[in-house]
């Protein structure tokens, strides 16, 4: 805040300029929020890169001194291996996720405004349960006792020795689920400003139906699939508790190896050097997506209203 | 001209694949097998048994205990900073109080819970409940702040300059005119803070010390190591609560806006 923030709160003088008076309303509204979110997200944050370059001491901890060999070390086969496994499960999830909610959010969009209103809210209810019931209920479903096993087995479809839990697909089915209505909602927002006679035009033009969907809608609804991919995408790449619940070693992500880190090995400079990497990986989508907003000069952020 | 069925028929796949996990969960939590596949018979003797656990009315105790004191201090850091972001919006300490803001709603919870661990650790905090508050008021300011904002939206400043013209101070005017007018914003807010903080796993799996098992901790070990038909009770109770939760702040946004048109 500095020596002119402090001479906003304590001088005398501002209590009758107007202007002053202002700055140190600002000041004391903004600065609560301004200090806890620097204490513990800013500050946590650059920890997380400053102790991935620590040595771990042997009882748990952060040692003394300084090394690169904890980062050197995430450059392995097996690493490597789970790194491509987790971009590939998640860019699965976003692309099934917005197959699924193109056509919901659109039907949503063109209903009439009584059911509207009751599909959005048919949309919302499950993403306000408790996420750890609902992944118990696939956990539950897919069990080898379960009922989708069951009933697939008395269809022949699959045999009683296999499995359906502890793979990579029970991991994407399961963050579909979870995922589903964060990309309704924007797609449907999206769909409800669009200009459905555009599509009517290009029909008229002897567009074909398809024709007129890929052409006219899905440019249209742009901003919205971009915004649907981005509350897909980033929480997909850290995921933990799914692949840990559902996905057994076959379906492990690198949330699982930090989680394992810490909890198994107590390595916190391996967990850290871990979860940069993950911080870079959640970055690079989100600028990516910013960059393309700002070449189609678009004013608006993507997420929400900028103040 | 003929509008294609096909999205209206995914919309409903859509639905029954949001609610049929759900509701067989429900259906399980009443009946007496152990295992989901067959039903043998309505029982509450899940139910009972869930009662008579004294883990879990711990894990409840600590969980409430958290989520009403985290409620408590996310709503009033996070209706001021919803009420600095809307009144100085064109200020350079705005955007940067609205990036701060905006970053836990994006960020993974893991990388969130990851980055509190360290930062607990190497400041040498103690890990328990305290260290679970702290985590959950740093998440929950931020869905405070967006819902107060979006009601700030619509709100009509010129109602403060009036009080102020008529005589009251800068803190009167909040106290009597624009915290009451924000009521339903700051309600909405607080209902959300509490089912996030009562729903919260990640991040309080990372900051959670011995001793400081709270509902969803608990619910997590029982997946991990067993008993599969508690769970389907306590889930269930938990979804009436969330269900109730949920309706009463629809009821409360319709009223506001009921009001206003």
């Amino acid at each position: 805040m500095g020596k002119m923030g402090s001479n906003l709160l304590f001088s005398k003088k501002s209590r009758f300029d107007p202007i002053l008076r202002r700055r140190r309303a600002e000041w004391l509204t903004s600065l609560p929020t301004l200090a806890w979110l620097g204490l513990f997200v800013v500050v946590p944050t650059v920890l997380v890169f400053v102790i991935a370059f620590r040595p771990a001491n042997p009882y748990g901890g952060i040692g003394g001194g300084w090394t690169l060999a904890t980062v050197r070390s995430l450059w392995t086969p097996s690493y490597l291996a789970i790194a491509w496994r987790t971009l590939w499960i998640s860019l699965m999830t976003t692309a099934i996720c917005l197959v699924l909610a193109v056509p919901t959010g659109y039907s949503i969009a063109r209903a009439s405004a009584k059911w509207r209103n009751r599909l959005l809210m048919l949309v919302i209810i499950p993403f306000w349960t408790s996420f750890l019931v609902r992944v118990f209920a696939w956990k539950s479903l897919l069990h080898p006792e379960g009922l989708i096993k069951k009933t697939l087995e008395a269809l022949g479809l699959v045999g009683t020795a296999s499995t359906l839990l502890y793979n990579p697909t029970a991991v994407v089915l399961v963050m579909v689920y979870t995922f589903l209505p964060f990309t309704i909602l924007p797609i449907y927002a999206a769909a409800e400003k669009f200009d459905f006679r555009l599509v009517e035009a290009a029909r008229d033009l002897g567009a074909r139906p398809i024709q007129a969907f890929r052409r006219v809608f899905l440019p249209g609804i742009r901003r919205g699939l971009l915004t649907a991919f981005l509350v897909v995408f980033i929480p997909a790449l850290g995921s933990y508790i799914i692949p840990d619940l559902v996905g057994g070693p076959a379906g492990e992500m690198l949330g699982n190896k930090i989680a394992q880190r810490v909890f198994t090995d107590r390595n916190l400079p391996h967990a850290s050097a871990l979860s940069a990497v993950l911080v870079l990986a959640v970055l690079a989508p989100l600028i990516a997506v910013l960059a393309l907003q700002r070449k189609n000069k678009k004013s608006d952020i993507i997420m929400g209203e900028a103040p | 001209m003929r509008r294609s069925r096909f999205p209206l028929v995914v919309t409903a796949l859509v639905l029954a694949f949001f609610y049929l996990p759900i509701l067989i969960l429900v259906v399980n939590s009443f009946n007496s097998a152990r295992f989901s596949s067959r039903w043998q018979g309505f029982s509450l003797v899940w139910y009972a048994r869930l009662f008579e656990s004294p883990e879990v009315w711990q894990a409840l105790r600590n969980t409430l205990v958290i989520a009403v004191s985290v409620t408590a201090v996310s709503v009033v850091l996070g209706t001021a900073a919803a009420f600095a972001l809307h009144r100085y919006a064109a200020s350079r300490l705005q955007r940067v109080h609205y990036t701060l803001i905006y970053t836990p709603l994006v960020v993974p919870e893991i990388l969130m819970g990851i980055s509190l661990l360290m930062f607990f650790v190497a400041a040498g905090v103690p890990l328990g409940l305290f260290t679970i508050f702290l985590a959950h008021v740093t998440f929950c300011v931020s869905y405070v702040a967006m819902t107060v904002l979006g009601r700030l939206q619509d709100f009509d400043f010129s109602v403060i300059e009036a009080a102020q013209d008529l005589g009251a101070s800068p803190w009167q005017s909040a106290r009597k005119v624009l915290i009451p007018m924000l009521m339903p914003g700051i309600v909405a807010g607080a209902l959300l803070a509490f089912t996030l903080s009562v729903d919260d796993f990640v991040i309080t799996f990372f900051v959670a010390g011995p001793g400081s098992t709270t509902l969803p901790l608990r619910i997590y070990s029982m997946i991990k190591y067993g008993a599969p038909p508690m769970i389907n009770a306590l889930s269930t109770l938990l979804l009436a609560v969330t269900l109730t939760a949920v309706l009463l702040s629809q009821r409360l946004v319709r009223l506001k806006s009921g009001k206003n048109g």
